[in-house]
């Protein structure tokens, strides 16, 4: 996820730089209001932590490796604030010492892993663990999940950064100047990778670490203040609800999404040859809401209501699978 | 190496990891043209030539800085095979990989065509030199400063520069206890590794990794806290004061003005 520099035009850099420096501000405000002098080295020694961990190859269910950032790992563990300057200090080392990352695409890095990344993962957390007792099950879940939505968020934000690229910054011929992927191929490239490969590393990372520290009586920042944390579920659901509102904005976007064309537009794209077996699949499906809209309904209104549909049906099996795992947890724990 | 021992790949990336940067620091301790240089001049430039890579939309300037950039560094004392090792291994060969697709896919006028259709265009094959020789240009750039310039003055040089002094300190103490935790984390590994006849199955791996971790995490907090000791007994104060005394020579001017005229042709290049 690390940008290098060339990736990005220095106008988006500059945007990023921005974008990253009220975050440190408050972040080393807070680091420095809340705590004496211990916490530079609680940050550092964690910060080196979280370098020497970004270096571990977790091997994964089948067969592949990856590495975790251990953002979520951090913030739940040191608080979201001490997280955002210690993997900031770590993205600087890793930009300057080992080119993992650009120096102009530092503000970028900074805010999509060591800002929004923490700040996710942490707020998915406390939403999640809400009033359940330190040390139970569902508080491994919630870091698992925190960590999982925390760096998928991540990635779609780099996909993002990355995909503007090309319609933005292009010289007269039409020649993409820096990253010469559109959103159609940038976005779902990072994310893919990241929901199956790095999401789920991360998720082991964080839970199995915090399982260890639950087991030798540790309480992470993120149970030492109890206060607010079941409170803050409506936080999460206030999320869901804006990203929900603000699905319309696909109604500005020409073109199919990229990878589900139908057969017309296959042709159109220059495919000579529509295989016989896509030609008899098309329309064995048929959709309740085709094209997510409702019949006899604005657009708009269309795509909020099947985002709100999307969100409630996600929300229920996740909710099953939750309780499923919980029940198991507890059936053994007996 | 087995894909699937973990344990080997991990001992092997954290002593490559380790080993990196001991040549990183040998090489600033040289009497090199580089090494000379006032490390405040060699920060800006750095900063400066990084942006006049990123800014520029000619080809032809970033393929010369290609060519030009490595050219103080091996002058420096810098061996050239370590050099290359570090600027072209893995990010501009990534690159590269990820830069191929967009010469057959960027809409344009035909570079290569077969059977009547374009295959490779124009933009397509300029938008991935321009990817490659970017990415490559500014890690040379970073290569050299870094190469050339102990850890220790660069710090003084963030002080120098305004950077808040909570950054700075957290900064190298990071730095200085990655060593420590690597140290630890590579006698953990061959420990275990001494320890496990056999190969372990990816869960058995999975689980010992996260002990691993978890023990080094809660370790990482010990060894904070005996800092945080010393750092009082030593009178510790909220402000990093640094031997470090910087003096502009006319070697510095010279290499200024070469920097500024680099990013003068780039911009007048257009």
């Amino acid at each position: 996820m690390h940008i290098p520099d060339g990736y990005i035009s220095p106008a988006t850099a500059g945007i990023m730089y921005g974008a990253a420096a009220p975050f440190w501000f408050i972040a080393a405000k807070k680091v420095r209001n809340n705590l004496s002098g211990r916490t530079i080295p609680v940050i550092a020694l964690f910060a080196s932590f979280s370098f020497v961990l970004m270096m571990f190859n977790i091997p994964m269910p089948g067969g592949t490796t990856g590495h975790a950032v251990g953002g979520t790992l951090l913030a739940i563990v040191a608080g979201p604030w001490a997280a955002v300057i210690g993997i900031s200090v770590v993205l600087a080392i890793q930009a300057l010492f080992f080119g993992d990352g650009g120096v102009m695409a530092f503000g970028a890095n900074s805010f999509n892993m060591a800002v929004i990344l923490p700040l996710v993962g942490y707020n998915v957390y406390r939403a999640i663990s809400g009033r359940s007792s330190a040390t139970s099950a569902r508080r491994l879940f919630a870091a698992a999940a925190g960590s999982w939505i925390a760096i998928v968020t991540a990635a779609l934000l780099t996909g993002i950064e990355l995909g503007i690229q090309p319609l933005l910054f292009h010289s007269a011929d039409g020649t993409p100047l820096y990253c010469p992927y559109g959103p159609g191929i940038a976005i779902p490239s990072m994310a893919v990778g990241h929901m199956f490969i790095a999401g789920p590393a991360e998720a082991i990372v964080t839970s199995l670490v915090l399982a260890y520290l639950f087991k030798t009586g540790f309480v992470p920042a993120a149970d030492q203040t109890q206060s607010g944390g079941a409170g803050r579920l409506h936080l999460l659901w206030a999320g869901l609800g804006l990203v929900a509102l603000l699905t319309p904005i696909g109604l500005l976007a020409s073109g199919t999404a990229w990878g589900e064309w139908e057969v017309t537009e296959l042709k159109e794209l220059g495919l000579g040859f529509v295989p016989d077996g896509i030609n008899r699949l098309t329309g064995w499906w048929p959709a309740p809401l085709p094209d997510y809209g409702f019949p006899r309904m604005g657009a708009v209104v269309g795509y909020i209501l099947s985002a709100i549909a999307g969100v409630g049906g996600v929300a229920v099996l996740l909710w099953g699978i939750g309780r499923t795992i919980l029940l198991k947890g507890h059936r053994r724990e007996a | 190496m087995k894909r699937k021992d973990a344990l080997s790949q991990n001992i092997f990336s954290v002593t490559q990891g380790l080993e990196s940067a001991i040549t990183t620091e040998q090489y600033g301790r040289y009497n090199g043209l580089l090494q000379r240089l006032d490390p405040r001049v060699k920060l800006a430039t750095f900063v400066v030539l990084t942006a006049a890579v990123s800014f520029t939309g000619n080809l032809a300037a970033l393929a010369v800085m290609l060519v030009l950039v490595p050219l103080p560094g091996v002058l420096s004392g810098i061996k050239p095979g370590s050099l290359l090792k570090r600027i072209v291994l893995f990010v501009p060969v990534f690159t590269a990989v990820i830069a191929i697709p967009a010469l057959f896919i960027t809409q344009g006028d035909p570079l290569l065509s077969a059977g009547g259709h374009a295959v490779v265009t124009v933009q397509g094959a300029r938008t991935a030199a321009f990817l490659v020789l970017r990415v490559t240009d500014s890690l040379s750039l970073g290569a050299l400063l870094v190469l050339t310039t102990p850890w220790t003055k660069l710090l003084a040089t963030f002080r120098w520069f305004r950077i808040p002094s909570l950054f700075v300190s957290i900064l190298s103490m990071t730095y200085r206890y990655i060593f420590v935790l690597l140290h630890t984390v590579n006698n953990m590994f061959l420990a275990r590794k001494s320890r496990t006849p056999g190969t372990l199955t990816a869960k058995e791996n999975r689980k010992w990794l996260g002990h691993t971790l978890a023990a080094t995490m809660v370790k990482s907090l010990h060894i904070s806290e005996q800092v945080y000791s010393a750092m009082l007994s030593r009178g510790y104060r909220d402000d990093r004061l640094t031997a470090a005394r910087f003096k502009l020579h006319y070697k510095d001017l010279l290499w200024l003005f070469f920097a500024s005229a680099a990013l003068a042709l780039s911009v007048w290049t257009g």
